[in-house]
């Protein structure tokens, strides 16, 4: 019985060793380049190991299962009469409704951090004077400093391209340009059908809605060229409305808006 | 309602056709229908399989080369609607429903036979005039979901179809609903108590309970989808000042539960088909039943983790996160009563036991990557992703498509009184297993580097990915010709198999195979303990 035990812990030992070295050398992600990144990949990896912790085990015990009791020729009858076993069924009750909510209580944790449980600062310029009901997506609005100096684009979304809006220089683009390290704050909305606002490397997504706003903040850390991927289907041509987030120096941001800007048009 | 079994009429086997000739007859026996339902939704599969292949050939390569981009997408719409609304949905509760649940209550049909060939017969109709609807202007191209306002602006005439077949399929599944509900209430043998039911009962009846709360739901959201469409109204358009986000709700309202509708009843038979093999009682028989209840409640108050990007509140997120999460509770329970189960067997190693093993991996991953996306931080990046499409096919095709053939495995010898060829059913297990997760499993690492669901054309750097994955579709796509030779050569010249191959204890296998008309001689059996293996136990009246 003894030597049992230790098998056992031989091999739950090994499974959790397995699961932490996969866990923290296999990298099953794109590039880090917002603030969000860093945070999601934290709630990343301690799913990605809890999951192998309990899909190893598992598959384990089947396995197992299948060779240490498969029917030999030489026997006949039944396996053992056990109908249950109360006190392993309320273990293997409590200990995953304590990991969900564990899980759960740190993914809040992970999503608070990432701002999503932030009041949206409405106040701040382009929305000012907007009475209508505005749908966050993750805010960031950590600091109310910073909502205040941030960069407001506004976003519209259409069949199939997305068109950037600077109000400040009076003009549209179709690449979004904006320098790094500065919290970047759009407002979206679609003229035709649902599209969806996607940059894997900032780890962020918010759909496009026609006829309902939405917001989306964040905040790029790392200087770069990357894809923005519409990520709800549109139409015949979903595939290929794509266009780029280009994260630039300030300097280089600043010399690419003056060449764009337009002087403003006073009514 | 008066109509129950009359048995003048029953007993009148002149009246129906004989042979194989019944089949595509009005049939009320319950085991022609349910023959009737398991082999039109596999031709109906084979059809959502060609599909499936279509777009693993599409997306062999990034370009979209293979098909002009509508078709591409009538081509994915009509793949998910059939899987889920015409194989799916109507085998594992329609055809193994039919077929076991008056065995298992110990009646001679369903409550309402009549009610029950009209659930069937509206399934052909329906399924070809979807298909049909491909050459009037081209089918549904807005995905299963119908999403407005794509929906409302896409070609009309698919998309009515498209509304009309699925209203037609859910109104099958209500009758259904009813009818199980009624039958496992009402017309159980006298001395046949509710907690001596085998599970697949309590898993339909929980089943049952979802068709029968969210279905409607879904009808009535489709009506008001078709009135934006035909009549220029402004339910869910938006300039006329609808709103979309609505229509998400109560899409999914129905669509979250359909999921545990296509995966309860795979519960159910799983839990039939274990203990048999491994001839040990089913470990946990009340936990099992609690735990498949729990996932009933819990599973109507899930959907909203479907659109965590579409403009949720964050009180919402939270809400529906915690819900989600919790659902793996109940769901792990019967994964490590069903391990349990195994523990200690004398199991034997055949097609129905392999694919049973197969499915409690597959879905055991499929359930890990569900609750990673249950959390709202971890689906924002990840939704309507390929991440999501591999999920989703861990939990439907790892999980309930191989429990179908576990189940076709299982239950073949009963219906037909052959054997089926175990050499080229292990083959079928073999070759399903490998080709679905080197299909499936890569998809996982697409989703999460950035390429999004239902696109016809993608980044070059994932080709390479995408090439492993299209080589899984087509070892799954290959498959299916061991399986299909075993049929027709089993069906023919099979091995007999006698009353109870398998020397089953569940009520079914009592009767001779296949049963006769109103599947037994005499009385029906009181089986009291349906997984009493390992006992001698006198389980005869």
């Amino acid at each position: 019985m003894l030597d049992k035990n230790i098998y056992l812990i031989l091999i739950i030992s090994l499974v959790f060793a397995i699961s932490f070295w996969i866990g923290f050398n296999v990298n099953l992600l794109p590039a880090e380049a917002s603030i969000n990144a860093p945070i999601y990949d934290e709630l990343f990896k301690i799913l990605f190991i809890t999951g192998l912790i309990i899909f190893i085990g598992m598959t384990i015990a089947v396995i197992y299962s299948l060779f240490k009791f498969r029917k030999r020729n030489d026997q006949i009858g039944d396996g053992i009469a056990l109908e249950g076993n109360l006190s392993l069924e309320i273990v293997w009750t409590i200990i995953p409704s304590i990991i969900v909510l564990l899980i759960g209580l740190y993914s809040y944790n992970i999503y608070d951090r990432m701002g999503g449980m932030k009041e949206l600062n409405h106040n701040h310029e382009m929305m000012s004077s907007n009475s209508e009901k505005i749908w966050a997506g993750i805010s960031q609005t950590s600091d109310n400093e910073i909502a205040i100096n941030n960069l407001s684009i506004e976003v519209s979304a259409m069949q199939f391209a997305f068109l950037f809006n600077y109000p400040k220089g009076n003009f549209i683009s179709g690449e979004l340009h904006v320098p790094v390290d500065q919290k970047v704050s759009m407002k979206m909305e679609s003229k035709d059908v649902i599209h969806a606002f996607w940059v894997p490397e900032f780890r962020i997504k918010q759909d496009i809605i026609p006829g309902q706003p939405t917001i989306l903040n964040f905040t790029p850390t790392k200087v770069g060229k990357y894809p923005i991927i519409c990520a709800e289907l549109c139409g015949p041509y979903h595939g290929g409305m794509r266009a780029s987030i280009i994260v630039e120096e300030e300097s280089d941001y600043n010399e690419w808006f003056n060449k764009n800007k337009k002087p403003e048009v006073n009514l | 309602m008066t109509i129950s079994i009359d048995p003048q009429e029953t007993n009148n086997e002149s009246l129906q056709p004989k042979g194989w000739l019944r089949y595509f007859s009005f049939s009320l026996d319950h085991k022609v229908i349910g023959i009737q339902y398991l082999v039109c939704g596999f031709l109906f599969y084979l059809i959502g399989g060609t599909l499936a292949s279509a777009i693993r050939i599409e997306l062999a390569s990034p370009m979209s080369d293979f098909m002009p981009r509508d078709v591409y997408n009538q081509v994915l719409t009509l793949h998910g609607t059939i899987m889920i609304f015409l194989w799916i949905v109507p085998v594992v509760n329609g055809a193994f429903g039919n077929y076991l649940i008056p065995f298992y209550v110990g009646a001679r049909d369903m409550a309402f036979p009549r009610l029950n060939a009209v659930a069937f017969w509206l399934i052909p109709p329906s399924g070809l005039m979807l298909v049909a609807s491909y050459f009037v202007e081209g089918a549904a191209q807005a995905g299963w979901t119908a999403y407005p306002p794509l929906s409302i602006t896409t070609p009309q005439s698919g998309q009515i179809i498209w509304i009309l077949s699925v209203l037609l399929l859910g109104g099958s599944s209500i009758f259904g609903g009813i009818n199980f509900i009624a039958t496992i209430i009402k017309l159980r043998r006298p001395g046949l108590k509710l907690m001596q039911l085998p599970m697949y009962c309590w898993a339909m009846l929980g089943t049952s309970l979802l068709v029968v709360l969210s279905t409607p739901v879904l009808a009535g959201t489709l009506i008001l989808l078709s009135f934006d469409i035909i009549a220029n109204t402004g339910f869910f358009n938006p300039v006329l000042g609808g709103n979309v986000v609505v229509y998400q709700h109560l899409f999914w309202f129905y669509s979250h539960p359909a999921v545990y509708i296509m995966v309860l009843p795979a519960f159910g038979l799983v839990s039939e088909i274990l203990p048999v093999h491994a001839r040990k009682p089913l470990f946990g028989y009340t936990t099992m039943v609690f735990s498949i209840m729990g996932i009933v409640v819990l599973g109507l108050v899930v959907w909203a983790h479907h659109m965590f990007t579409s403009g949720t509140p964050p009180w919402m997120r939270l809400f529906f996160t915690i819900a989600t999460a919790f659902i793996a509770v109940p769901t792990g329970i019967k994964f490590f009563n069903w391990v349990a189960t195994l523990w200690g067997g004398k199991i034997s190693i055949n097609s129905a036991m392999l694919f049973s093993c197969g499915f409690i991996i597959n879905f055991v991953f499929g359930g890990i990557t569900g609750v990673a996306l249950a959390q709202v931080p971890f689906d924002i990046h990840v939704h309507d992703t390929y991440f999501v499409v591999a999920h989703f096919h861990y939990i439907v095709y790892g999980g309930t498509v191989f429990i179908i053939f576990s189940s076709i495995y299982h239950w073949f010898p009963k219906v037909t009184g052959k054997m089926l060829n175990e050499k080229l059913g292990i083959l079928h297990f073999i070759i399903t297993f490998i080709g679905f997760n080197l299909c499936f499993a890569p998809q996982h690492w697409l989703g999460l580097n950035g390429m999004p669901r239902r696109v016809a054309e993608y980044d070059p750097q994932f080709q390479f990915v995408n090439q492993i994955s299209s080589l899984g579709a087509l070892l799954m796509a290959i498959s299916t010709i061991p399986f299909l030779i075993n049929v027709f050569l089993s069906v023919r010249n099979g091995k007999n198999a006698g009353d109870n191959p398998w020397n089953a204890l569940t009520p079914e296998w009592l009767t001779s195979s296949p049963p006769p008309v109103e599947n037994w001689e005499g009385e029906a059996p009181l089986v009291e303990e349906p997984y009493g293996y390992g006992k001698e136990i006198s389980e005869k009246k």
